[in-house]
């Protein structure tokens, strides 16, 4: 006997007309918008030409501040985790210190008390130390404290038969760490390692408030000289935008391989 | 130099407020093989991972070679690199290649060179009989093959000592045989071996002695024949009872 037939409605192109990114055609519409702009508008290509040569400062504020912050939320993560008393309650008031003050908060004291504080100690007038050195630092130091977060998680993440493993072997716990146990939990948190680099790039725009000449810097400049408010913010937003976009599509795309490589 | 290789002298373990082992005795000879069966929660893989310190004792001893564990003095990473462990769930590194999960202790550990190091890696994936797969991530293999790249990662340190872990409860049935093998072969050639196990065939072909131990307490002890055969306690019996039952 012939069951009842079924009927498959065709629902693709419904699916894909849903499942398609047009958050990404709105984003990408604006940026195209802004690019045209740049090519066809007078003040908008000035305002542009200003504030751009700022991205050099944004970019190296941002890579050698996350350098840093790498090393600093390694060294804190790792230490978050030790047995050793003293060395865990150390770590744990770094990183809830730095999570309970504003990151614009920190910035100012940090550049205008820590770093004068510590060079006073070093003997070095602290006068030369460059407020863009003072930028890195800043950055480096509050988003070493989310980084060791990060990092604590990844390492936990690590089933506790690996150490057991590396050790029943005679690795020492540096070494169980080093070659058995961070490869892996350094893979795991490599997606929330972008998406804080991401964060940072952002959070590089609070350098202006020591007068680093970086894209807001620049664009407030340029704003307050010209009065044209609405060029420049359009201009640092266009900017900031396409290079966020870029990092979190090619982030999407490494998450994704990594998720095929891990079947 | 003593023959007896383990000794284990009034060993107590306590997680928190519960005693997992409750003055546990035991002794092994060099190139014995030893069994210890018992119901879970009964201390067997306490009392086993104190043998390599991943359980510091509560109180008592262990004795390795003559070498006190819980002395501060003694280096532990030293006594660890001459007994091998093997886990119930294999524990293979994940991130590294078959050759490399067998090497990188023998560089790390015993600072051979990467060449001698994959020499012996070799060496002990041969003996272990799945040389073809030295290049392959752990993931790839089955739960059986995983299992004994576990036993030569152990092997390629050349210890004094095997601890295994159930080392079979967590293979499905047609691939306990292959590990068994393994197994049995490196009992023949003389090495010494505890091994926490339900598997009786492997008792009655390896085992110098079998401990029944429940409840934190070593009950019996004595040849496979007369632990499995014609058990003296009344507790040996009916856990015996048990497991033969299915």
């Amino acid at each position: 006997m012939a069951g009842p037939e079924i009927q498959i409605p065709d629902v693709s192109w419904r699916d894909n007309w849903r499942e398609f990114p047009w958050w990404l055609v709105a984003i990408l519409g604006f940026l195209v918008v802004m690019a045209i702009l740049v090519f066809t508008n007078e003040n908008i290509r000035e305002a542009f030409l200003f504030i751009i040569p700022g991205i050099r400062l944004t970019l190296y504020i941002t890579l050698a501040g996350f350098a840093l912050a790498l090393v600093l939320g390694l060294l804190a993560g790792l230490g978050r985790i030790s047995s050793n008393a003293l060395v865990r309650n150390i770590a744990i008031t770094y990183v809830e210190f730095i999570r309970g003050v504003p990151t614009l908060v920190l910035i100012l004291t940090l550049a205008f008390v820590l770093v004068p504080a510590i060079s006073n100690g070093m003997g070095i007038d602290n006068r030369n130390v460059s407020i863009e050195l003072r930028a890195i630092l800043s950055l480096a130091i509050i988003y070493g404290a989310f980084l060791a977060e990060i990092f604590r998680a990844g390492i936990e993440s690590i089933s506790k038969g690996q150490m057991e493993a590396a050790r029943s072997l005679g690795m020492n716990y540096r070494q169980s760490m080093q070659f058995i146990i961070l490869p892996q939990a350094i893979r795991n948190i490599s997606p929330a390692l972008g998406n804080d680099f991401i964060a940072m790039l952002k959070d590089s725009s609070l350098a202006s408030v020591l007068a680093v000449r970086e894209l807001t810097q620049r664009a407030r400049l340029y704003a307050g000289s010209t009065f044209r408010f609405p060029e420049s913010y359009l201009v640092l937003t266009f900017c900031y935008l396409t290079m966020t976009i870029a990092l979190s599509l090619l982030l999407r795309w490494y998450e994704q391989r990594l998720g095929k490589d891990s079947r | 130099m003593s023959d007896e290789i383990i000794v284990v002298e009034q060993l107590h373990k306590y997680f928190g407020s519960v005693q997992a082992v409750k003055g546990v005795d035991f002794r092994v000879k060099r190139g014995e093989v030893v069994l210890i069966v018992g119901p879970s929660g009964s201390g067997k893989s306490t009392v086993l991972r104190c043998i390599n310190h991943l359980e510091v004792p509560t109180s008592g001893a262990v004795y390795i070679d003559g070498v006190h564990l819980e002395d501060k003095k003694t280096n532990i990473n030293e006594v660890r690199a001459e007994v091998g462990m093997v886990f119930q769930q294999f524990n293979l590194f994940p991130h590294l290649t078959v050759l490399q999960n067998v090497s990188i202790a023998q560089e790390k550990v015993r600072k051979r060179s990467k060449d001698e190091a994959e020499e012996i890696a070799m060496e002990q994936l041969q003996r272990v009989g799945i040389p073809e797969k030295a290049g392959a991530y752990p993931r790839q293999l089955s739960g059986g093959q995983q299992q004994r790249v576990a036993i030569a990662r152990s092997l390629a340190m050349q210890p004094k000592i095997m601890l295994f872990d159930e080392p079979t409860s967590a293979l499905d049935p047609e691939m306990i045989k292959e590990v068994l093998d393994v197994m049995l072969d490196l009992a023949k050639a003389g090495m010494t071996m505890v091994v926490v196990t339900h598997e009786m065939g492997f008792a009655r072909a390896a085992a110098d002695r079998v401990v029944f131990m429940d409840d934190g307490q070593i009950i019996e002890v004595g040849p496979p024949e007369q632990i499995f055969g014609k058990p003296q306690h009344e507790r040996t019996q009916l856990f015996l009872s048990k497991i033969l039952a299915h």
